[in-house]
């Protein structure tokens, strides 16, 4: 058993945790507050590779896999949680599944722009009614020869405002897979599609979250991604890799605030010592440690294992569960040992805060985590 | 054209620097090394010169230093860079500027050369004295500090600037020359991810002190580091408080002469 990075992957880790340092965290407040990631950040960072990393460079990737891509999260997770959920929603979800079920002919029209940050992507799956029960999609795709007529609309869509590239999950209506879900590669461009409303969301504020509505919008039927009827698997194969990188990006925003932790508390003097100096803050500052250590661990093994080719479904909503559900009590921790001043917008501690509550909610409640467990615990063979 | 950046390994910017017990060097164990930051404006001018020319000339890393410098010269490589040369002898363990300028030149000669950067000094030991005995061994001129650079259309003389106090100096210095790159000559890059993909099919010449032909390690005796001594601790600070200021500040005087005795 060897447990390190490669010689590149660390190469990576210090690129990616110099530009976070340089390009991210010193305007992670201005995203928040402004709502928004600078194009130029977007182009930065798609010019450096950071938005086709996972993918092969025949694909217009960096060829840096699953594991890289993990590396890269965590730190830019450490500098900006809008920021990691844009790269998440852009590559993770919303590139993956072309990755894995197009054609040779999709790749090269669809894949390779996204892996050059030329064009950006987004996963259409939420709808109003469609939320953890996510794959009882009502917008309809109806078979009309040559083209779907998709109709219908999707909500919560994260780069929703911006994308020109959606994988969405439609009810196919008619022919042999009629009632069956299906996904098409929808693009911006399409006649009778239109962006509606703008979330004003309490965290992550500078990750653009839009409504989509498509009307009587014609998507060529080449533009089926996968077999016409099994959109479940586009989307469990998706979820199950997209899991690990918004773990990484937690990971990255819980060491952020341990280390600030860790500062403020050697800084901050009451009763004539350091705060650090208390009993109450020390175990404070080794939980958080601990945690920190397993959502590490986790994480880096499952990505490994994944990149091996083993089946990582439980695990990697144990990432997901784990990671998520561990931020919250970091940063709870964190804003405690801050005091009032986390509590004011002049300390990032309030932004972490307001962050992390959405891990537990998007990609899969951790309710439906739990079920994704339970389930394979109840029929594993071998536990 | 062969452009040649030099490269030192230096601890992080950010490391915490301890002194070892026996006085020889500082602790490494959880240092972190880096390029050191200089010579990355060095790198970055070599890489734009090179983009500049666009004449298949190319950049080669130059660097003196222990088998863990690798990774500095990867990372070089990353940013473009096309390859390196690595002179890595465990007689090299304790070099003086002597030594390290004369294995270099050696290097840089059987390299070939027609403009060398590298940076103004290196962050950990601050000497600054490389480019100078380097300018001095290969007998061409150097220019220090500069700010800004720009190569004739010939290829035979540059244009330069160098930030002096209030002002800036122009320089013209005639090709090949030595350039030590200062902050504010130009932004350098990231290493790209598929940069450092590429990295690691990029050659790295290994070279020992004989393949140059060195017998003896040069510049021995010229001079040496005696010990390294950690700082002394700080006294105790002492905060003077009263009621009324100018108490305060009589106590204050009163304790600075009767105690610290300085006036």
């Amino acid at each position: 058993m060897e447990w390190t990075f490669t010689d590149e992957q660390k190469m990576l880790k210090d690129m990616v945790k110099k530009f976070v340092d340089n390009e991210i965290r010193p305007v992670a407040e201005k995203i928040d507050k402004e709502k928004k990631i600078p194009r130029e950040l977007i182009n930065k960072m798609a010019e450096l590779g950071f938005l086709g990393i996972a993918w092969p460079p025949e694909y217009g990737g960096s060829g840096m896999g699953e594991t890289g891509y993990c590396i890269m999260q965590e730190e830019i997770g450490r500098g900006c949680a809008s920021t990691a959920t844009f790269i998440g929603a852009h590559q993770s979800i919303g590139s993956s599944g072309i990755y894995f079920f197009g054609t040779e002919e999709q790749k090269q029209k669809y894949l390779v722009p996204l892996a050059e940050g030329r064009k950006i992507g987004a996963y259409a799956l939420t709808e109003p009614n469609a939320g953890s029960d996510a794959y009882n999609p009502q917008t309809t795709a109806e078979d009309k020869g040559d083209h779907y007529l998709v109709n219908g609309g999707k909500i919560f869509i994260t780069n929703g405002s911006f994308a020109d590239i959606f994988t969405t999950f439609v009810k196919t209506v008619g022919g042999p897979n009629d009632g069956k879900m299906s996904v098409l590669i929808v693009e911006k461009e399409f006649k009778g599609f239109k962006v509606g409303k703008i979330e004003e969301k309490m965290g992550i504020r500078g990750s653009e979250t839009a409504e989509l509505i498509f009307e009587d919008m014609k998507v060529p039927k080449e533009n089926l991604l996968g077999r016409e009827g099994r959109g479940l698997l586009v989307g469990m194969k998706v979820l199950n890799t997209g899991r690990l990188g918004l773990g990484a990006a937690a990971l990255g925003a819980a060491k952020e605030a341990l280390a600030l932790s860790a500062a403020y508390s050697n800084e901050r003097v009451q009763f004539g010592k350091k705060i650090s100096q208390n009993q109450g803050v020390q175990w404070m500052l080794a939980d958080m440690a601990v945690e920190i250590y397993n959502m590490e661990s986790i994480l880096y093994r499952t990505a490994w294992m994944y990149e091996q080719g083993m089946n990582i479904t439980r695990e990697s909503s144990i990432v997901k569960l784990y990671c998520s559900e561990a931020l919250d009590r970091i940063v709870d921790k964190a804003m405690q040992i801050y005091g009032g001043y986390g509590f004011t917008c002049d300390f990032p501690i309030e932004r972490m805060y307001r962050d992390s509550r959405i891990n537990r909610i998007f990609e899969g409640t951790s309710e439906i985590q739990r079920m994704i467990i339970a389930r394979d615990v109840l029929h594993a063979k071998n536990l | 054209m062969k452009i040649i950046v030099l490269l030192k390994r230096v601890p992080d910017t950010e490391a915490k620097i301890l002194i070892n017990q026996e006085g020889t060097g500082i602790r490494e164990d959880g240092v972190k090394f880096v390029i050191n930051p200089h010579d990355e404006y060095g790198i970055e001018e070599g890489l734009k010169l090179r983009e500049k020319l666009a004449d298949g000339s190319k950049v080669t890393v130059v660097c003196a230093g222990p088998e863990e410098a690798t990774e500095a010269i990867r990372t070089a490589l990353a940013m473009g860079a096309d390859d390196a040369v690595h002179v890595c002898d465990p007689k090299l363990a304790d070099p003086n500027p002597f030594t390290v300028s004369e294995v270099l030149a050696k290097a840089i000669q059987a390299e070939g050369f027609d403009v060398i950067f590298c940076g103004k000094q290196a962050i950990d030991d601050d000497l600054a004295q490389v480019q100078s005995i380097l300018a001095e061994k290969l007998d061409i001129p150097q220019v220090n500090n500069a700010t800004a650079f720009e190569m004739a259309a010939d290829c035979r003389s540059a244009k330069l600037s160098r930030r002096i106090e209030g002002g800036d100096e122009k320089i013209e210095t005639s090709m090949p020359a030595i350039i030590s790159c200062d902050k504010g000559l130009n932004e350098p890059r990231y290493a790209s991810l598929p940069g450092i993909m590429k990295a690691k099919k990029k050659e790295i010449r290994k070279k020992s002190l004989a393949d140059l032909g060195i017998a003896e390690v040069p510049g021995t005796g010229r001079s040496r580091v005696l010990k390294w001594l950690p700082l002394p601790k700080g006294g105790e600070c002492r905060i003077v408080a009263a009621e009324e200021t100018v108490d305060a500040v009589r106590e204050l005087a009163r304790l600075l002469r009767e105690e610290a005795k300085v006036i």
